[in-house]
């Protein structure tokens, strides 16, 4: 019976991931691809917002996937706090950077977009600010791991500081949408609404966001094999020290 | 317990300048706060209750590193862990008593420090009110930072890094029940959830601190 722990496996998960990362990666390419350029060149300018309405393309999908990667992340230190497994640990360590440069993203296309329409880089908007904390909250659980010398250590308390800080995160939004009313427009996209973007720009919209998850799928798959090489070597290196 | 208690509260009034520091820090952002942003009193009073949160807040931070780290260094953290005394327990004495040597004083002097900045009288209750129902979680949060840190050597910028923003939604709440007093506005809502945070962070945070000291012991 095949399970999903089998993958806790470094072997067996190089072993997969070698013959997936191929695929991941190339579908990844054409769905960015077919996404960007049929939102950049084949729908209508938007009567009010011109061209520039067409940064949603790079917006929506980075701003989901910084959620996710998080979300991704406290699953996967969840993982590793409740079965001890290190590729669990690593894909979490992985995922950190990526999700941190998706934030860096949505934050610049959001700020890009916001001067023409909104008259202004930055406001202090529910929303904006929880990303920008979002972003303070990669960058110290980054700084953690990079900190600390010995591997579970570093696992241990970064899985710790995820799970917190997932609570803190989630207290800050509210806190933030308490303390200042926005300027954001409400989601663009939900299951539950009737009102969504027009359907022109829905699905090239949902070929971009599909680009994205594969692309965070990709690159999470071969930073994790990254790490588990890197630690190898270190553990062959040392015993050749010692021997 | 009460004993460890006395013990710390000693060694941080007496061990090298410690105590004192936060105040003063303090006071130098008060005094600082006019020179930057220039000698208007009408202005000061529009925010002073936000730099009287943002130096309780820094000064709060300042201290931190000193929690865990002398009792990491001479090796007595480990003869604590040992004890019979829960490491949940340790960890919120060591929180109490760095909120008894650094949250306390500050709010004692906040009043002082806001005639300073010309607060007006009605700010006076919310800003006392909420210092002193925030600044615990200010500490429990801050020994959450500090055990994650006590294995760094030089984590102070670290702990900053990892620390503030799990300030965030303290600040946003205390500095808003602050404002919204001086300005003469209905401020039970902001401070309610203040206490509301408080008593979570102190009821659920020890857990995770007494987990990352074990894994830092190991």
């Amino acid at each position: 019976m095949a399970s999903l722990w089998e993958y806790a496996n470094p072997r067996k998960f190089i072993a997969t991931s070698d013959r997936v990362l191929p695929w991941v990666g190339a579908l990844a390419l054409i769905c960015l691809v077919t996404g960007l350029v049929w939102g950049f060149f084949f729908t209508p300018e938007d009567y009010r917002q011109g061209a520039s309405v067409k940064i949603i393309y790079l917006h929506v999908p980075s701003a989901l996937m910084a959620i996710n990667a998080w979300l991704m992340m406290l699953v996967a230190s969840l993982i590793w706090i409740v079965r001890r497994h290190h590729v669990s640990a690593l894909a979490a360590r992985a995922a950190a950077p990526v999700g941190a440069v998706m934030t860096i993203i949505a934050l610049a296309t959001g700020a890009l977009w916001g001067q023409p329409i909104w008259g202004t880089w930055w406001v202090w908007d529910p929303r904006l600010t929880s990303f920008l904390i979002l972003l303070l909250f990669y960058l110290g659980y980054i700084a953690l791991w990079a900190a600390i010398e010995n591997d579970d250590t570093a696992a241990d308390l970064t899985s710790v500081l995820c799970l917190v800080g997932s609570v803190f995160a989630l207290l800050s939004r509210y806190a933030v949408l308490f303390w200042n009313q926005g300027l954001h427009q409400g989601a663009s996209l939900s299951l539950d609404k009737e009102e969504n973007v027009a359907d022109v720009f829905y699905l090239p919209l949902l070929v971009c966001i599909a680009g994205f998850v594969l692309l965070f799928v990709a690159l999470v798959l071969l930073r994790t094999q990254t790490e588990i090489r890197a630690r190898r070597m270190r553990a062959l290196l040392a015993r050749e020290r010692m021997g | 317990m009460r004993a460890i208690l006395i013990r710390d509260l000693r060694l941080s009034m007496r061990a090298g300048g410690g105590f004192g520091l936060g105040l003063a820090f303090f006071l130098i952002v008060v005094v600082l706060v006019p020179f930057a942003v220039g000698p208007r009193g009408d202005l000061h009073s529009v925010i002073a209750a936000g730099i009287l949160w943002l130096g309780a807040l820094l000064a709060c931070l300042l201290s931190l590193d000193r929690v865990f780290a002398l009792d990491y260094e001479d090796g007595s953290l480990d003869l604590l862990a040992t004890a019979p005394l829960p490491l949940e327990a340790l960890v919120s004495l060591k929180a109490l008593a760095h909120w008894l040597t650094t949250g306390l004083p500050l709010v004692l002097v906040a009043p002082f420090l806001a005639v300073l900045l010309n607060l007006p009288i009605a700010g006076y209750p919310p800003l006392l009110l909420s210092l002193a129902l925030g600044t615990p979680a200010l500490s429990v949060v801050g020994t959450f930072g500090a055990a994650l840190t006590v294995g760094v050597k030089r984590g102070g910028l670290l702990l900053s890094l990892l620390v503030l923003p799990l300030y965030v939604p303290t600040l946003i709440f205390g500095a808003e029940a602050a404002r919204r007093g001086a300005e003469g506005l209905e401020y039970t809502m902001p401070l309610a959830m203040l206490a509301g945070i408080t008593c979570g962070t102190i009821a659920l945070l020890p857990f995770a601190s007494a987990a990352v000291v074990r894994v830092n012991l190991r």
